[in-house]
């Protein structure tokens, strides 16, 4: 009798055990993902750049060498430009970095993520982006003044057909 | 006759001695331990009914998602709190035992030669479940779920194909539809299924393959984890706010476990660790393994197609075929699944020693280890003159090995399996004064039904049967692991001792009496 109660008790151990393993490891420990006084700084875009070139009128000679169903009269090469980020946080360079267009032939659009723990508190965030490789410069550029809550995420988009930079 | 040699090494006998002390406490029919692949069909099956009826109440929707889980959490606390706890903690345990049924193979060797096939169709089935369970985390829609959307877009970010902007759909306001929620319900049903499909194709390979637990493993199991469930529910954490992350989480580490190493390493280093390793897992039956000895051979003159091998074979290595010869049957090995075990030739009625041709051809035979082998050693142990008072002994080679002592004839097998039961009558009538069959210990055969078989066919109640005029007395079974060497022997002792008295008993005129039936050892 002792013998099976031993056995009983021992096989509720056991079983207890498994489900206390299960249960604990089930949340805990917690994931620390951000310091508690941080918040979280995020730039993410996904825009074409400018056309590399314009438009050019081809040449009587090299409108002849292409086949006829090809001949149209302008060229228009399809490559774009590379969108370059430069990100300030209180006057220090927190990124500065060139997206290239995503395909074969560069004509595709370009994107980019990035993330970056920033410390909770008062930041003057500044955001210049050129999109054109015929610009010296930036094309686009925006300044913003934030007081930012521990846990608070701050976006930065680019959206060149809505004003171009974007702090969310 | 090539002796053939068990499975050791420092991590099998670790694991044997988990087991053997699990046995002590649940019984070897009721060790978790012993049935890790039935458990995770149960743990499937059990996700499954706990997840339908989540499914009931769950709104596919952003406004909805959380919403709803929060009112089956605490609006019927009794039921679906109960459920998704339920849900929870079985899917927590399911990764558990996929990861101890790995681990036990490993370190039991099995997953080499012939067993390929299990083991690699095995190793999506983690991959799978690990999928499957983060996309469940995902419907909850509360900031943990957030969490876990963003961190696996970022991680699938850093692959070619996917790039940059995919985690854009889970970080700016409005970029998160119902369709979304839609997806994502499909996603949860939609890799079970295929996990279920993978896991069905993980024990094709074997026959009567032990898909469900013992009762008592299952009802323990469900009161374990009911009882979890009611101790600490499952409960979501505030809704998703894309403008806000949480500094503290509340992370399952069955699941989640990879998603901290992207921010403490970095997405690539996780694709390579995850991918080298899944690679290494697959690879591993081919690394460093030893020759596989030959499959077993048919010979179509002896085979007569009565199927026996047919049913006993564990890895579902033979077939039937038309016989060559026009009439019948004929068993026809797949090499590649052959074990080499033998069991088929014990099987084979065929495989008798009282006939009279000199060299004994079976129907179906390892070439390495041929029936015909078998019979040679005992004629040239047992027919010559001064043998008498010799001790046969059929040893399994990856159970204990008896140590030899004199006037003890051992013969190592492949597998007890091997062993027609009509050589035990053989070697009785040729003056062995008793028989000892040694298998694996119990719940551990090395080949499935090796010692299953061996024990039905000499209690007469599977074909081919020791005949009932066989003096049982005279006859010891016993189950001995690797590790029980010494209690092996003393058993081996106690029979001879037993035959001994006996036989004296007998010449003084006194009276018989069975002497041994089965003993185990672990």
């Amino acid at each position: 009798m002792a013998n099976l109660t031993l056995r009983y008790g021992g096989q509720a151990i056991l079983y207890v055990l498994f489900a206390a393993f299960v249960g604990y490891f089930s949340t805990s420990p917690p994931y620390q993902h951000l310091p508690p006084d941080q918040a979280l700084l995020r730039l993410s875009f996904r825009a074409p750049g400018q056309l590399t070139t314009d438009c050019r009128p081809r040449s009587p000679e090299e409108l002849a060498k292409m086949s006829p169903q090809l001949r149209a009269q302008m060229d228009c090469p399809r490559e774009r430009s590379p969108v370059h980020v430069r990100v300030d946080l209180d006057g220090k360079l927190m990124l500065d970095e060139t997206f290239a267009p995503a395909g074969l032939r560069r004509d595709g659009a370009a994107s980019g993520y990035r993330r970056q723990p920033i410390p909770a508190g008062e930041h003057l965030l500044r955001v210049q982006v050129n999109d054109s490789v015929r610009v010296k410069g930036f094309t686009h550029e925006a300044e913003r003044r934030l007081t930012l809550a521990p846990g608070q995420v701050v976006l930065i988009d680019f959206l060149p057909d809505q004003g171009g930079v974007v702090i969310r | 006759m090539p002796a053939p040699t068990g499975s050791a090494g420092a991590p099998a006998a670790l694991w044997r001695a988990a087991e053997s002390a699990l046995d002590r406490l649940c019984g070897v029919d009721d060790n978790p331990l012993r049935q890790l692949g039935a458990i995770g069909f149960y743990l499937f099956w059990l996700i499954a009914v706990t997840g339908g009826y989540l499914y009931i109440f769950y709104e596919t929707s952003v406004a909805g998602a959380h919403a709803s889980v929060e009112a089956l959490t605490h609006g019927q606390w009794w039921a679906g709190g109960v459920m998704r706890s339920l849900h929870r903690y079985a899917s927590d345990a399911f990764i558990a035992v996929i990861v101890l049924h790995l681990v036990r193979e490993l370190m039991l060797g099995r997953f080499r030669g012939f067993r390929w096939y299990s083991w690699v169709s095995g190793v999506p089935t983690l991959w799978l479940a690990v999928a499957a369970g983060v996309v469940g985390y995902w419907m909850v829609w509360d900031d943990l779920a957030l969490f876990v959307a963003t961190a696996t877009t970022e991680w699938f970010g850093a692959l070619p194909g996917f790039g940059a902007a995919l985690v854009r759909n889970f970080i700016a306001e409005g970029a998160v539809s119902d369709r979304l929620f839609s997806l994502v319900a499909f996603l949860h049903i939609g890799l079970p299924l295929v996990l279920l499909l993978v896991m069905w194709m993980h024990v094709q390979r074997l026959t009567r393959p032990q898909t469900g637990t013992t009762r008592r493993v299952a009802l323990t199991g469900l009161a374990a984890l009911v009882a979890l469930s009611l101790v600490a529910p499952a409960v979501s954490g505030p809704p998703a706010d894309l403008t806000r992350i949480a500094t503290s989480l509340p992370i399952d580490w069955f699941y989640l476990a990879p998603l901290p190493a992207l921010y403490t390493a970095s997405p690539e280093a996780v694709w390579v660790a995850s991918v080298g390793a899944t690679l290494l897992l697959v690879v591993a039956p081919w690394l460093g393994r030893t020759p596989r000895p030959r499959p077993a051979v048919v010979e179509p003159a002896h085979c007569n197609g009565c199927r026996r091998c047919f049913d006993d074979c564990p890895y579902a290595a033979i077939a039937m075929a038309a016989h060559p010869s026009g009439k019948g049957e004929i068993a026809v090995v797949d090499a590649d699944r052959c074990a080499s075990c033998g069991i088929c030739a014990g099987s084979c009625p065929s495989a008798v020693p009282f006939r009279s041709t000199a060299t004994l051809a079976s129907g179906i035979d390892l070439p390495h280890f041929t029936v015909d082998m078998l019979r040679a050693a005992i004629d040239a142990t047992l027919r010559p003159a001064g043998t008498a008072g010799t001790t046969l002994v059929f040893a399994c080679g990856h159970g204990a090995a008896p140590t030899p002592q004199p006037g003890l004839a051992i013969f190592t097998l492949p597998c007890a399996g091997l062993l027609p039961p009509t050589f035990v009558e053989y070697g009785l009538r040729l003056g062995a004064t008793g028989v000892v069959v040694v298998t694996c210990a119990p719940g551990d055969c090395e080949y499935r039904f090796g010692l299953r078989w061996t024990l039905e066919r000499l209690e007469g109640t599977r074909p081919p049967r020791l005949r009932r005029s066989v003096d049982r007395s005279r006859l010891a079974v016993i189950q001995a692991g690797p590790g029980s060497r010494a209690a092996l022997d003393r058993d081996i002792e106690a029979f001879r001792a037993r035959l001994a008295a006996r036989a004296t008993g007998s010449a003084a005129g006194g009276t018989s009496r069975p002497t041994l039936g089965e003993t185990t050892h672990g």
